[in-house]
């Protein structure tokens, strides 16, 4: 415990939690094309709850 | 319209959006005219009228008060209400708390304003009220906070719309910001006075973490939430790529917390904190980019809206502005740029640029959008939307390209020697070199507050006739109006 009481070795830590926790999100979320197409249906919602608007999937 | 739109308001608690919409549109113009006001006392110093209550020191905190609370605030109560409830197909939790957030937040910038015009002031750049006010924004904060996590629980849609994660992210984060930067020791219960819990570099070090953060998390993140719905709701297509916008989010949400050091350049804060907040600046430009360029390809292959729709206009210049302001964000916290750039003009034109062209401008977009939805009617005028925009262009154009002027100016005067090694300009000097660019300022701040009385009058008419109709048909919209 002590180890983490020392700043010159929590503060390199937190940064390298945080750099591999921003890069699974990112390999998360370009990693796989099948769960980057689900990923993609989510842009609709904002046209699920009317149908006075046209929806255009043009953009993908 | 539709009769799904007459069937929307029933489905939603619009009723509280309308108030937030119109104290949105008051607040901007009382702000927008303290801007001018105060632009012009620095180009006509008469204007003070050797009046206190009029002074440059007192009229600066209501006007950024109410432009970023007040205009800002509203605007973002509005519209994150709004993109709540209709991206997740649900009403609004707890309504009685959400009009609690409205009577407590205008509350709140009445009251600051009254005790910065009447000299009460913490000192706290963006942070002035003192701490009785700052209470009542804590209860505000923890009420809305309580309505909108309430709200998205309680949701049809089993996916959070990632609108929806940026208003969430402003929502958590300025609370943290507001507490932590407001750590007081009042100096009585009956006084309005309070000493701060930090002093010197680090008290220095909170301002700036809470005032970058603010502008990162209040006036970035919340912004790109009313971008991500209302940008792809108004082009009628989806957001040219969720997956980049997945990224864009956690991108700002790991760097925006550790910039604001680059505020504090060559002073007495340690070296590594200030390099540490240059380094994450220039990363920063990489996630406002990416969220620039999702946003602008959203119009792809529908440009031609560009040239017929102006409310689709001051959305994709909004999105160009932040794109210019997030470049010039990193470039200015350079140590060597920033040598030349702190405490100049360009420092309060890159703000402006930012403020104006970016936060004004998606918001004036996303209320145009919004507002005839809300009344269930059309906009009165489409001709006066237009005029708004190219007064709003012209008028940030001439106040953005006026600052550069002046603080480059300044910055080379300051540090000028002769040949002798002596400082060659006086600082008065300085102060009268800049004369032209303060006018220009000015005359750009009018048109834009110009712009902004057309909106008001084309708002005014909207809402008049969408309730004149309702009245004629009995449908909901004059009932909740």
């Amino acid at each position: 415990m002590d180890w983490f009481a020392h700043p010159e070795n929590t503060k390199p830590l937190g940064l390298l939690i945080f750099f591999i926790t921003f890069c699974l999100i990112v390999l998360w979320v370009y990693g796989n094309g099948k769960r980057g197409q689900k990923l993609e249906e989510h842009k609709n919602i904002p046209f699920l709850d009317d149908d006075d608007e046209m929806k255009d999937k043009s953009n993908g | 319209m539709s009769a799904t739109s007459v069937a929307a308001a029933g489905q939603y608690d619009y009723d509280i959006i309308k108030k937030f919409s119109v104290m949105a549109i008051v607040w901007a113009v009382v702000g927008m005219f303290a801007g001018v006001y105060i632009a012009s006392e620095l180009a006509w110093p008469f204007l003070n009228f050797d009046s206190p209550y009029l002074s440059f020191g007192r009229f600066r905190p209501v006007h950024t008060g109410a432009v970023i609370f007040g205009f800002g605030g509203s605007a973002l109560f509005a519209t994150s209400y709004y993109v709540v409830q209709r991206t997740c197909q649900t009403r609004l939790f707890a309504p009685g708390l959400a009009t609690f957030t409205f009577w407590g937040w205008q509350a709140v910038i009445v009251l600051a304003a009254l005790s910065y015009v009447t000299g009460y002031t913490q000192g706290r750049e963006y942070a002035e009220m003192e701490w009785p006010i700052d209470l009542l924004i804590l209860f505000v904060w923890l009420a809305y906070m309580a309505v909108f996590i309430g709200t998205l629980m309680q949701r049809k849609q089993p996916h959070i719309y990632v609108a929806n994660w940026f208003y969430l992210s402003f929502i958590l984060v300025t609370a943290l910001l507001h507490v932590f930067n407001n750590l007081a020791v009042p100096v009585d219960l009956f006084s309005l006075k309070s000493y701060s819990l930090f002093s010197g570099a680090q008290d220095a070090m909170t301002q700036w973490w809470y005032g970058h953060n603010a502008v990162g998390f209040f006036l970035t993140s919340a912004f790109l939430g009313m971008m991500y719905y209302f940008v792809p709701k108004h082009a009628g297509r989806p957001v040219y790529s969720y997956r980049l916008s997945i990224v864009h989010f956690w991108a700002l949400s790991f760097m925006y917390m550790w910039v604001g050091t680059h505020h504090l350049h060559w002073t007495a804060l340690p070296d590594w904190a200030s390099t540490l907040g240059a380094t994450f600046s220039i990363m920063l430009l990489l996630p406002s980019w990416g969220g620039m360029i999702n946003g602008i390809m959203t119009l792809s292959g529908a440009w031609d809206k560009l040239r017929t729709d102006p409310i689709m206009r001051f959305m994709i210049v909004a999105l160009s502005f932040y794109g210019m302001s997030t470049f010039e964000g990193p470039l200015m916290s350079l140590k060597d740029v920033n040598a030349l750039s702190h405490y100049t003009d360009w420092t309060v034109g890159h703000v402006h640029s930012g403020a104006l062209g970016w936060v004004a401008m998606i918001a004036f977009g996303s209320l145009y959008h919004m507002i005839p939805r809300l009344w269930n009617t059309q906009m009165y005028s489409v001709r006066l939307i237009n005029a708004h925009f190219w007064l709003a262009t012209i008028g940030v154009l001439l106040y953005i390209t006026a600052m550069w002027i002046s603080g480059i100016s300044q910055g080379l005067m300051w540090r000028a020697f002769d040949d002798f090694g002596n400082l060659q300009y006086s600082f008065v000097e300085s102060v009268a070199a800049m004369h032209p660019f303060y006018a220009m300022r000015a005359i750009g701040g009018m048109f834009f507050l110009t712009g902004m009385l057309l909106m008001a009058y084309n708002v005014t008419m909207t809402i008049r006739q969408g309730v004149r109709a309702a009245e004629a048909t009995g449908a909901p919209a004059a009932a909740a109006a």
